[in-house]
C-alpha cells in the first residue's frame, strides 16, 4: 500500500518536471526552502527568564537547496559554516526552527511522530567519526538488526540474514557480524555505519564528512564503496565535505555555505571550473594542486569567520572580501542564476548575463 | 566458564580488574558469607529448637508453631521450649537439636542469675544487654536488619536516582534547570534535623524509616546520572538511533542508561554503607526502628549508658566497623574496576 501510494507521488513530481520544461532532469526529491536553525545561546537563569534578545546561533540562515533523485549534492565550507547542522535539520535530528522541508512531496517539518517514523526508513545518515558513532556495548549484528526490529521489517533469522547480506555490501565478511565496534579499524567501522544507515533500505543518505575522519587511503576507499552502493541502490546524497577534492568527485552539483548561507551553486564542475562568489574563489585558491602549481596566486582571507552570534550586516562576506565594496556593508545581495542553474549571490554579478565583473 | 566467555569483552576486562583487586575481591566474599549466614539468623540464634523428634514424628519449631499439648504439656498456647519441664517431656520420648545460641534476639534470660548486663561467659559468648538479651544474638539480627534495610534502601534510592538523573540529562532545558534548582534547596535542607522530627512525629516501622531516608538519600546519584546523560546524548550513535527512529525512551534505556550504570555501581557499595550509618544513627538516639528491635545503633545507645559493661559497646563498634570496612574495600575495587586505566597485570 506504502509503495503504491509513494510511486503515484513519484510519477506525479515526474509529471510535473515534464510539465516546467526540465523533461531531461529528474524529478527533484528534496527541496528545503528557507531552511533556519537558530540555537538559543542565552545562558544561564536570568538570560533565561528575561529574555535577553541578540543571542541566537543562526547555525542555518535561510537555505534554499534542491536535491534531484539519484544525484549526489556536495556541500561545501570551512568549519562552522553550518553544514552538518544543515544536514540534521533535514533529518529532523534537530528540529529545525522556520523554513520547509520537503521530501517526495511530503512537507517533513510538519509529520507527526508516526508518519516521520515512517519517513525515517527513507532518509538516513552517516556519520563523520566512526568511533563515537558506534555504541560500543553492542555488536556489530545488534547495531544492524536493530533498525530492522525498530521499524517491523525483520526479526530473528530472517533479520540475521539481512543483517549479514548488508556487512558483505559493503565489503565486511559475515563473521564479523559478532565482533564489538573497537575490534574494528576506523576505515572498517565506517563501513558498519554505512551498513547501518543502508539496511533499511534508504532513498537519501547524509553523507557527513563520512572520509574526514579517515586515511587518505581509506578515504578513497570508502568514497569508491559509496559510489557502489549508490549505484546498485540507486541512492540520492547530500554529500558534506570541506574537501574541495572529494567533492569535486562525488559530487554532480555543489552549493558552497559560509555563515550559515548557500552563497554559490550549481554544476560541481561548473563551480571548480569557474567559481564566481569571492569566497568560493578564496576556497579553490586555497586548495593545495599539483597539476598545475602557481597557475592562481591564492588568494588570502584575512580574519576569522565572523561569529554566527552576530553575523555582519549587508553580504556577509564583506568583512573578509577582497573585492568588498560599500553597497557590500548595507545589502545583501540577492542571488543570481544562470541558464545552467549556477547561481552566485555578490554584488559583483552582473543579472544579465551571470557572470563575474572584473574586479575594480 | 561459558559464562565468561559470553560476556563482552569490556565486561571480561572489568572483572579481571575487580580480581586484581585482592582486597575488595576478598571483602566481598567475607561480606557474602556473613551476609548469607544471617539470612539464616533463625537458625542460629533462636530460642526454640531447629528440630524436635519426638513421639516417633519429626517437628520443626523453627518454622511451624506447635502447641505444648503435642509434646504431652498442659497447655495448648506455644511451647515455650526454654521451660524445663517443657524440656523434661520432649526428652523422655524423643530429642532436639538446638541452634548454637539458645537466645533469640528478643527473649530475656530469666534464669541469668545475675544482675543484666551480665558479662561475657560458657553461656551467653558477647554477655547480655540491660535487659538480659542474649548481645551475640542481637548482634546477629542486627547485622542482617541493617544490611537488609541498606540494600533496599540502597536499590530504591538508585532507581529513583537513575530515573530523575536520566530524564533532567536527555531533556535538558527548563526541566533540568528547574529539577536541578529543586535539588540543591532540597540538599540544602538540614535532613538528620527533618529525620528526627519526622520520625518522632509518626513512630516509625521498618518501612517508614525506609521511606523517611529515602527522602534524602535519593539525591545521591542524580548529579552523575544527569551529567551522563548529557554527555552521551550528543554521541553520534544516540543521533544515529534518532535518525533510524528510535523512540526517546528506547534510545535512553538501551544507549545512554549502560553508560550511566557504571557510575551508579561504583556508588552503590559508598550508598549502602552511608545508608547504614544513617540506620544506626537514628537507632542510636532512639528514633529510628520500633523499640525492641535488634539494632547495632541501639546497642551502641546501650554502650553509651551502660559504661560499666564494655562489651555492649566494643560488640556493636566491632560489627559496624567491619561492616563499614568492607563495604568500603569492596567499593574501591568496583571503582578499580571500572576505571579504564588501570592496567591487569
Amino acid at each position: 500500500m506504502t509503495h503504491m501510494t509513494t510511486d503515484i507521488r513519484r510519477d506525479a513530481a515526474a509529471t510535473t518536471a515534464t510539465a516546467t520544461g526540465r523533461a531531461a532532469e529528474p524529478p527533484v526529491l528534496l527541496r528545503t526552502t528557507d531552511l533556519v536553525k537558530h540555537y538559543d545561546s542565552r545562558r544561564g537563569l536570568w538570560g533565561r527568564i528575561t529574555g535577553r534578545p541578540g543571542s541566537l546561533v543562526r547555525a542555518v540562515n535561510g537555505v534554499s537547496l534542491d536535491i534531484r533523485r539519484g544525484e549526489t549534492l556536495g556541500i561545501i565550507g570551512e568549519s562552522g559554516c553550518g553544514k552538518s547542522t544543515l544536514g540534521r535539520a533535514i533529518l529532523r535530528l534537530h528540529e529545525p526552527t522556520s523554513g520547509s522541508v520537503v521530501f517526495d512531496g511530503a512537507e517533513i517539518t510538519e509529520l507527526g511522530r508516526d508518519p516521520m517514523m515512517k519517513m525515517r526508513r527513507r532518509m538516513q545518515i552517516i556519520f563523520q567519526d566512526p568511533y563515537a558513532s558506534l555504541n560500543p556495548r553492542k555488536t556489530v549484528e545488534d547495531i544492524l538488526i536493530m533498525p530492522l526490529k525498530l521499524h517491523g521489517l525483520a526479526k530473528g533469522k530472517a533479520a540475521r540474514d539481512a543483517a549479514a547480506a548488508m556487512i558483505e555490501n559493503v565489503g565486511l565478511k559475515t563473521a564479523h557480524l559478532d565482533r564489538f565496534p573497537h575490534q574494528f579499524s576506523g576505515g572498517q567501522r565506517q563501513r558498519i555505519g554505512v551498513a547501518r544507515a543502508l539496511i533499511l533500505n534508504p532513498e537519501f543518505v547524509v553523507c557527513d564528512e563520512p572520509v574526514s575522519a579517515l586515511d587518505v587511503s581509506i578515504q578513497a576507499q570508502i568514497i569508491q564503496l559509496l559510489a557502489e552502493l549508490k549505484r546498485e541502490l540507486g541512492l540520492t546524497y547530500m554529500f558534506i565535505s570541506h574537501d574541495i577534492a572529494v567533492i569535486g568527485y562525488v559530487a554532480d552539483r555543489t552549493a558552497v555555505m559560509y555563515l550559515g548561507e548557500v552563497v554559490e551553486t550549481g554544476r560541481t564542475r561548473d563551480i571548480l571550473a569557474e567559481p564566481r562568489h569571492p569566497y568560493t574563489q578564496a576556497l579553490l585558491s586555497a586548495a593545495p594542486r599539483l597539476d598545475e602549481p602557481g597557475k592562481a596566486a591564492r588568494i588570502k582571507l584575512t580574519g576569522d569567520l565572523p561569529s554566527p552570534l552576530n553575523p555582519p550586516p549587508g553580504c556577509k562576506f564583506h568583512t573578509r572580501c577582497p573585492h568588498a565594496m560599500d553597497v557590500c556593508r548595507k545589502v545583501a545581495p540577492a542571488p543570481v542564476a544562470d541558464a545552467q542553474g549556477h547561481m552566485a549571490a555578490c554584488h559583483l554579478i552582473d543579472g544579465a548575463s551571470g557572470k563575474a565583473e572584473a574586479p575594480a | 566458564m561459558a559464562l565468561f566467555s559470553d560476556m563482552s569483552p569490556i565486561t571480561r576486562r572489568r572483572l579481571a580488574r575487580f580480581k586484581a583487586n585482592r582486597r575488595g575481591f576478598w571483602s566481598l566474599w567475607i561480606f557474602l558469607v556473613l551476609f548469607v549466614l544471617s539470612l539464616f539468623a533463625e537458625f542460629l540464634a533462636n530460642d526454640e529448637p531447629i528440630f524436635v523428634w519426638y513421639d516417633g514424628k519429626p517437628h520443626v519449631p523453627v518454622l511451624v508453631s506447635y502447641p505444648e499439648t503435642e509434646f504431652g504439656g498442659f497447655f495448648p498456647t506455644e511451647a515455650n521450649y526454654k521451660d524445663p519441664a517443657v524440656q523434661e517431656l520432649i526428652e523422655a520420648d524423643g530429642w532436639m537439636i538446638w541452634p548454637p545460641i539458645r537466645y533469640d534476639y528478643a527473649t530475656p534470660d530469666v534464669m541469668l542469675g545475675q544482675a543484666a548486663p551480665s558479662a561475657p561467659d560458657a553461656r551467653h559468648w558477647l554477655g547480655t544487654d540491660d535487659q538480659g538479651r542474649d548481645v551475640m544474638a542481637r548482634m546477629i539480627y542486627g547485622f542482617r536488619i541493617s544490611v537488609l534495610f541498606g540494600l533496599i534502601l540502597t536499590i530504591v534510592s538508585s532507581v529513583i536516582g537513575v530515573l530523575a538523573g536520566a530524564v533532567q540529562g536527555y531533556f535538558g532545558g527548563w526541566l533540568d534547570l528547574i529539577a536541578q534548582r529543586f535539588l540543591e534547596v532540597w540538599s540544602g535542607l538540614p535532613q538528620l534535623f527533618i529525620l528526627i522530627i519526622l520520625s518522632s512525629i509518626i513512630a516509625p516501622s521498618f518501612w517508614t524509616l525506609l521511606v523517611i531516608l529515602l527522602l534524602f538519600s535519593w539525591t545521591a546519584l542524580v548529579g552523575v546520572v544527569r551529567a551522563e546523560f548529557l554527555r552521551a546524548r550528543n554521541f553520534d550513535y544516540v543521533r544515529a538511533a534518532k535518525a533510524l527512529g528510535m523512540g526517546d525512551g528506547k534510545i535512553m534505556v538501551k544507549h545512554v542508561l549502560p553508560n550511566a550504570m557504571v557510575a551508579t555501581l561504583t556508588f552503590a557499595p559508598f550508598i549502602l554503607s552511608g545508608a547504614i550509618v544513617s540506620l544506626t544513627a537514628l537507632d542510636f538516639l532512639g528514633l529510628g526502628l520500633p523499640p525492641g528491635s535488634p539494632s547495632l545503633g541501639d546497642l551502641l545507645r546501650q554502650g553509651k549508658e551502660n559504661l560499666q559493661a564494655p562489651w555492649l559497646g566494643i560488640t556493636g563498634f566491632m560489627v559496624m566497623a567491619v561492616m563499614l570496612s568492607l563495604l568500603v574495600f569492596v567499593g574501591e575495587a568496583v571503582r578499580d574496576a571500572f576505571d579504564p586505566r588501570k592496567r591487569v597485570a
